[in-house]
């Protein structure tokens, strides 16, 4: 059990604490230099002054706790669940704690760093050190005024007591616990000791969601702020040439009608990476009174394209993508033994290609922001995954200095990934520095459909060998437009399990801008491959699960160091969804489908339920198990599950962003079809129960339901499927015509 | 520009707008009245539901003229205290994620338990479809919806 290992991080070079002008104490500490376990403290503690703080604890002399998250909030949940990690360790009972987005404390944010490190995996050492500590330093103030020894001290939300049984509150210390020197050794509670670790709290926000408080980035409102609509190329490939815009300013509501794109254009010449993520064309900006005048003004500009690079289509896409899984220009990011003289000498080879196409990312609120470009300050508002990045992309873009961009994130609408590029950040600062005004600028549905940084579309084409009934070579080879998978990926399951073993990978460069979208890479491959699984045991003529179960038992991660999963709490994550979801004992009406897969740290076993109602497969029900190792909030973690099972789902059925002369086929959702409460299966979640560290839940499910649906209907169906969507191919989805009955 | 009376939450407002504004726009820009989301534009999400006259519809698709004299409803004035059976029904079951189209669910399932006040599993399915959820928290909104109708009922 690994929960109480040895930190690497200094906690002095994250924290400090001092008293409140008003009374109390302010612990800041510096969440994202926790999170990095071997980086360096960036300067030395004497220099450290708030403005390098982003996360902070205030304890009122009342001892009222408010803990401020600096962390940007999707809907992944870690406004709630990152405080709940404090508040267990500081020892104050949850429902005393008042939650704050950081950007409320507009003095102490003015350098606020936040970013994909910053999850429950990362967080989980620093923000127990932090309550820890702070509770720590309240009970050697305590143990100072009775003249005892702290360890004579017990402490019950927010109430230390000693051995004579009197009690001091929290607020009543505060004052002297600031003034102490920050203690190097604190002890974490046990598992066994959680009060508010692995109970139900519900999200900080949901009064206000529920009532309809403003909260997201296209609710902010400024003083004098203005809206501003953007004409962006029709196609991907095509530059802007002129335009005409006397209608437009015609126009009532219309304030201004303007180029921009130099400026991005500048950024990208000094670093072409961007290029895949960005634009590089001009764009026509219509700044108005209102949104409706600036989206309808917008409509009334005519603007004149021309081609700039290459016009792609989604057939070009896939004679390219299949031409690079046949020829030889791959890069190979691992290697075992060899493939090539194993397939050679195997008595059988199965070899599968699946084809995925674009998604767009669809977060229900589009994608918009806020800048305010004055002489003495760059003011930033608005829904941003990567709020650091962009703040140092706009200080480039205008030639201000760092310290002059003051950003601030709202909740937001959806993330999946497209609000980590920040394109509309830099269009919003432009805006404001052509025009001199605050100014929101606003997505339609349409711009966000059709100008976005998608999932790319992806082939894969597995190989296995087999000799002897035994699995002997498995080659996976990845064709992908413009990146391909990263970090430890190709060294997940089955990489360790098989003697000989090999990843390629190669890239198509397109001019469609893409990106990360919920769970890159696995959020197909693992589809890709446990479909192919599915196939390998029907021709081994083996159990399907026997032979998930054997290959895990070849696994030696203690002999490689790049395999991080672990062989055993996947087979436990398997035993239970065999148990669980009633696998080999349904009734014959109930076609199953079983993936099990490892992502993002979690291990996760999912069967999908296929019944068959009016001669077409419905999928019923998802049984879900899931090893996050500890659950920090079971309720908020349940919704994240459900959600990435119900989103794997409906995109593995339904998703695809088609491209023809360079346009995408969908702009909004009567052509793109979303999955809808209708066909929403049942989801029943099994939680391993275990004293692990905890590892994050916002994606590592949705990956395993494609595969398990494909797998499901296969059964069903007898049909293969190699193609997502899987409604692309609806022959496929029909039984077969002996197998009606009356 | 033409300016228009309208009564929404109890109250009458003037507002001064081009006759073509959607209701939605209206609402979020000129009202203040910012819960009422914008999700598609085209009736299709139902991130902008409103009730007028006590039914649901999409307000960015609806014109001024058309609420001509009718009295709406926003999640704003759904409740006086965010304790509609609906909204405590939300807060039960923590249906959201990300949040953003839960106004327009609220006040879809609202206008559809005054109709259907004892409804089945698949009554709620079918009236709740219209209603994209990104984040695909549609299990915990059939739950939130039964037990609403269940406390309705009382």
């Amino acid at each position: 059990m690994s929960t109480n290992k040895t930190l690497t991080f200094s906690r002095r070079a994250f924290m400090r604490t001092s008293s409140l002008a008003g009374g109390g104490m302010l612990i800041g500490f510096n969440l994202f230099q926790a999170c990095k376990p071997k980086a360096a403290p960036p300067i030395d503690l004497a220099e450290l002054n708030y403005n390098d703080f982003n996360a902070f604890i205030e304890i009122a002399d009342n001892g009222a706790v408010t803990i401020f998250s600096p962390n940007p909030e999707i809907g992944q949940g870690v406004k709630t669940s990152m405080p709940m990690i404090i508040a267990e360790e500081l020892d104050v009972a949850w429902k005393d704690v008042y939650v704050k987005q950081g950007i409320l404390d507009t003095k102490n944010y003015t350098r606020q760093v936040a970013g994909g490190s910053q999850s429950i995996r990362h967080g989980w050492d620093a923000l127990r050190q932090t309550g820890a500590t702070a509770k720590q330093m309240l009970v050697n103030a305590a143990a100072a005024r009775w003249g005892v020894d702290a360890s004579e001290l017990t402490v019950s939300e927010g109430v230390i007591t000693n051995a004579a049984g009197e009690t001091l509150g929290y607020g009543d210390v505060v004052k002297e616990a600031a003034l102490l020197e920050v203690p190097e050794d604190v002890t974490l509670k046990s598992p066994k000791e959680y009060k508010i670790i692995g109970k139900d709290a519900s999200n900080v926000d949901i009064d206000e969601i529920a009532t309809g408080k403003p909260l997201f980035g296209l609710d902010y409102k400024a003083e004098g702020m203005v809206y501003a609509a953007v004409v962006r190329p029709p196609a991907f490939g095509k530059k802007l040439v002129s335009y005409d815009d006397t209608k437009a300013r015609a126009m009532s509501g219309v304030i201004d009608i303007f180029k921009i794109g130099e400026k991005v254009r500048g950024l990208l010449a000094e670093d072409p990476s961007f290029g895949s993520k960005i634009s590089s064309s001009d764009k026509v900006v219509v700044v108005a009174n209102s949104t409706w005048q600036a989206f309808k003004a917008k409509e009334a500009i005519q603007a004149v394209w021309e081609e700039d690079t290459t016009i792609e289509s989604t057939e070009e896409h896939d004679k390219k993508l299949i031409e690079l899984l046949d020829g030889n220009k791959f890069e190979t990011p691992r290697s075992d033994g060899n493939v090539e003289k194993a397939f050679a000498e195997a008595d059988e080879i199965l070899e599968r290609t699946y084809e995925s196409p674009f998604l767009p990312h669809n977060c229900m609120e589009p994608m918009n922001f806020y800048a305010d470009v004055t002489s003495e300050k760059v003011h930033l508002v608005g829904p941003i995954q990567t709020p650091e990045w962009k703040a140092g992309l706009v200080a480039k873009m205008l030639g201000r200095e760092e310290s002059d961009i003051y950003l601030e994130m709202t909740r937001m609408g959806g993330g999946f990934g497209r609000r980590l590029y920040g394109d509309f950040v830099l269009e919003a600062a432009e805006i404001s520095n052509h025009i001199k005004k605050p100014v929101k600028v606003v997505s339609t549905r349409e711009d966000d459909m059709q100008t976005g940084v998608y999932r790319p579309a992806i082939k894969y084409r597995i190989k296995a060998g087999v000799k002897d009934g035994k699995l002997t070579a498995y080659h996976l080879k990845e064709a992908a437009i413009n990146d391909n998978m990263y970090g430890l990926i190709p060294n997940f399951f089955p990489a360790g399990a098989i003697e000989n073993y090999q990843v390629d990978i190669a890239k198509y460069n397109s001019s469609i801008t893409t990106g990360a979208w919920r769970a890159p890479y696995t959020n197909f491959l693992a589809y890709a491959e446990q479909s192919f699984f599915d196939e390998l045991a029907e021709v081994m003529e083996v159990d399907k699960i026997q032979l998930r179960l054997d290959l895990l038992d070849k696994v030696k991660p203690e002999e490689d160091e790049r395999i991080q999963y672990s062989p055993e709490r996947m087979k436990d994550v398997i035993k239970m969804a065999v148990e669980k979801s009633g696998w080999g004992t349904k009734p014959k009406n109930v076609y199953q489908g079983f993936v099990n897969y490892y992502c993002h740290n979690t291990h996760v076993a999912e069967v999908a339920d296929v019944e068959i109602e009016n001669g077409a497969p419905v999928v019923k029900k998802i049984t879900c198990v899931v090893d996050c190792g500890i659950v920090v909030n079971p309720l908020g973690a349940l919704n994240q599950i459900e959600g990435g099972v119900i989103d794997g789902v409906g995109h593995s059925m339904f998703g695809e962003l088609a491209f023809e002369d360079g346009k995408p086929m969908a702009n909004n959702f009567d052509r793109y079809r979303l999955i809808r409460m209708k066909e929403a299966p049942v989801v029943e979640t099994f939680l391993m129960e275990n004293e692990y560290s905890p590892t994050g839940l916002g994606e590592p499910t949705l990956p395993p339901a494609g595969g398990a649906v494909a797998n499901a209907l296969k059964a069903a169906t007898g049909n293969r499927l190699y193609k997502q969507p899987f409604t692309k191919t609806p022959e496929l989805l029909k039984m077969p015509q002996k197998e009606i009955i009356g | 520009m033409p300016t228009y009376q309208i009564k929404v939450n109890g109250e009458s407002k003037t507002v001064d707008v081009s006759e073509d504004t959607p209701v939605l726009w209206v609402l979020r820009d000129h009202l203040e009245l910012v819960g009422t989301k914008y999700g598609c534009g085209i009736g299709q999400c139902g991130a902008c539901t409103i009730h007028v006259e006590g039914t649901a519809m999409r307000s960015c698709s609806l014109t001024l003229a058309q609420i001509d004299g009718k009295s709406i409803t926003t999640i704003e004035g759904l409740s006086e205290d965010g304790t509609h059976p609906v909204q405590e029904a939300w807060k039960e079951v923590d249906v959201p994620q990300c949040g953003y189209c839960q106004a327009g669910q609220i006040m879809t399932a609202s206008a559809f338990l005054e109709s259907n006040p004892n409804p089945t599993e698949d009554d709620v399915k079918n009236a709740m479809h219209g209603n994209i959820c990104r984040c695909a928290s549609y299990t915990r909104i059939r739950k939130a919806v039964m037990i609403a109708s269940e406390n309705m009922d009382q």
